[in-house]
């Protein structure tokens, strides 16, 4: 029971890169839960970097953990990453033994968590919203039913697996020293089939991905059109934030997939949330609805984000709005 | 050549209607919270029925689930899926992420297909690690956070648009694969009362752990690794102020609000 797993073994992170290979940012903060539990467990914190160049991002993931473990890995680049990360890093993981493994709970964490779970035939516990050490495993919680529910988990005894941490939910702070990085080469073949990237395309991408932003100003249906955005955003530019925005307007085509916030949208967790023209329904909320400060301008009184928001504006977003850029460029 | 695609599907509480509470044993009260098919995986449903209506061939539908999954998956079947196989075994209840994995996986094998289909996660679990796992287990080529899917079944190949980041890499695998799509793959149909009529007839093959050969010592609840050791309200947020005026007198209350909680 208690005690079983304390100290034995590593607490493991999977870390991601950026495009321009630095540690993603979901990676600094699963790294920093992960030396709190290490703490908690009187256990050390490890990580495992595994890119084409993985020298850039090693370096920031041992200041938050003391040892890594990095892999330049060709086949990283040119192949779609996760199943060429997870093999390599199951590899490794065969070899130590971890007392958890931590991802992101992000479109490339839970695919290296999905198939890591595979191939060490391991249990996962997925997009946690906060992890504490207890009984000597992870006590793993998440938020079910819509956010009406939270629920508390952990592997049975004996067992160790997978955990996936949802984004935003630990701050990353780095440790006070700097952790070893020890650089492997890839070592055996990899057995998954890989799938090739033959292109890449990019797009006029957001500023800022709205999963980072300190603000967020989203626009619903109630905006009424790509013309109505412009406000949306003229407003997110004073406050300093990004723009996000309900399925209802991503469908209309007014704004793009990845500025949509909500059950398959985004999930969010800024210090504020200002919505313009959103009702709140179920689907939009359980993106959002653990924002800091929620506000909300709608014609309808009723509308259910009367319901969880801090304050709710009875009126046409086009006049609030524009009255509250007045308003803000006036205190500025 | 025809397509044969296989799109997992998992009945799961309507979020809507926000009715979800546990029973007494700690899991879903199933009775208290009407099933909907997964809203992901209605898009891959419908990126199935689109590809088969242009290259010909047969969408089958598999689910794990309890006896009335059968009847979410006759809305699936009425969108216009062929047929369907749900797994259903009354040692499965309870079962964690690696149950279903294996469960799914072993059903899998007794299937023929070029594509298997699965949403980028499910509303009530929110993991979005199985189907990475299966494409594992099977050693099927994963592609995922599908924003398209293009399939050349003379070349044997498919092509998909994964939502990066900054846009999207186009991706490109030997069939069969598995891949893992999302709300780009489009909207949806309704079924028309045609579809709903002929869903009727449609049949759905019922597999027990024994007819695949799997132990329910090995799969299901008694085999599950993981278990729940509590559960907790979130923390309620605070009252509502709703503001009815003027507009300035709108602005300046979210002005006030913004400056009090150091906002601006």
């Amino acid at each position: 029971m208690a005690g079983a797993k304390d100290a034995k073994g590593t607490i493991w992170v999977v870390a991601e890169t950026n495009a321009d290979g630095s540690l993603a940012k979901s990676s600094t903060e699963v790294a920093t839960l992960a030396r709190t539990l290490a703490e908690a467990a009187g256990a050390s914190a490890a990580g495992i970097v595994i890119a084409a160049d993985p020298k850039a991002a090693a370096a920031e993931l041992a200041g938050y953990v003391a040892r890594v473990v990095a892999v330049a890995e060709p086949k990283a680049a040119g192949y779609a990453w996760a199943q060429v990360a997870a093999q390599r890093a199951a590899a490794i993981l065969a070899s130590e033994s971890p007392a958890v493994i931590l991802t992101g709970a992000g479109p490339d964490g839970r695919d290296v968590a999905g198939t890591l779970s595979a191939l060490l035939e391991r249990p996962v516990l997925v997009n946690a919203t906060a992890v504490a050490w207890k009984d000597g495993g992870p006590s793993v919680e998440m938020s079910v039913f819509g956010g009406k529910l939270i629920t508390t988990s952990a592997f049975v005894d004996g067992e160790w697996g997978i955990v996936t941490v949802r984004p935003n939910v630990v701050t990353a702070e780095e440790a006070g020293s700097k952790g070893k990085v020890e650089t492997q080469a890839p070592a055996g073949d990899l057995d998954l089939p890989l799938v090739k990237v033959v292109d890449q395309i990019t797009e006029a991408a957001a500023a800022l991905p709205i999963e980072e932003a300190r603000v967020i100003v989203a626009g619903g249906r109630g905006v009424g059109g790509p013309d109505g955005f412009a406000l949306v955003r003229e407003i997110a530019a004073v406050l300093g934030g990004a723009v996000g925005a309900t399925r209802a307007a991503v469908d209309s085509g007014w704004i793009p997939y990845n500025q949509q916030i909500g059950q398959t949208g985004k999930i969010v967790k800024p210090q504020l949330y200002l919505a313009l023209g959103i009702s709140g329904a179920i689907q939009h909320k359980v993106g959002m609805q653990t924002a800091g400060t929620i506000i909300g301008i709608n014609r309808d009184p009723d509308a259910p984000i009367a319901e969880f928001a801090d304050l709710v504006v009875v009126g046409d977003l086009f006049e609030v709005g524009k009255a509250l850029l007045a308003e803000l460029k006036s205190r500025a | 050549m025809p397509l044969r695609i296989v799109v997992l599907t998992k009945p799961v509480p309507d979020p809507a209607a926000a009715a979800e509470r546990l029973g007494a044993d700690g899991r879903l009260d199933r009775a208290a919270s009407p099933a909907v098919i997964n809203g992901n995986d209605e898009y891959t449903l419908e990126a199935s029925l689109k590809l088969v209506e242009a290259h010909g061939g047969e969408v089958t539908l598999l689910s794990m689930a309890p006896p009335s999954g059968l009847e979410t998956m006759r809305k699936g079947l009425a969108m216009g899926a062929h047929r369907g196989v749900l797994v259903t075994d009354p040692a499965l209840a309870g079962s964690d992420q690696g149950s279903t994995i294996q469960v799914l996986a072993a059903a899998l094998r007794g299937l023929e297909y070029d594509l298997v289909l699965a949403g980028f996660d499910t509303s009530d679990g929110v993991g979005g690690v199985v189907g990475a796992a299966i494409a594992s287990l099977l050693k099927l080529p994963y592609l995922s956070s599908a924003a398209k899917i293009e399939p050349d079944p003379d070349a044997g190949t498919v092509r998909v648009r994964r939502i990066s980041p900054t846009g999207f890499d186009l991706l490109e695998a030997p069939m069969p694969a598995l891949i893992v799509g999302t709300q780009l793959l489009g909207e949806p149909r309704y079924p028309s009362l045609k579809g709903i009529m002929a869903a009727r007839s449609k049949e759905v093959v019922t597999k027990s752990l024994a007819d695949l050969e799997l132990d329910a010592k090995v799969v299901g609840g008694a085999a599950s690794r993981s278990k729940v050791t509590g559960t907790t309200k979130p923390p309620a947020r605070g009252a509502t102020t709703v503001v009815r005026g003027t507009p300035e007198e709108g602005a300046k209350a979210i002005a006030d609000l913004l400056a009090s909680r150091r906002l601006i």
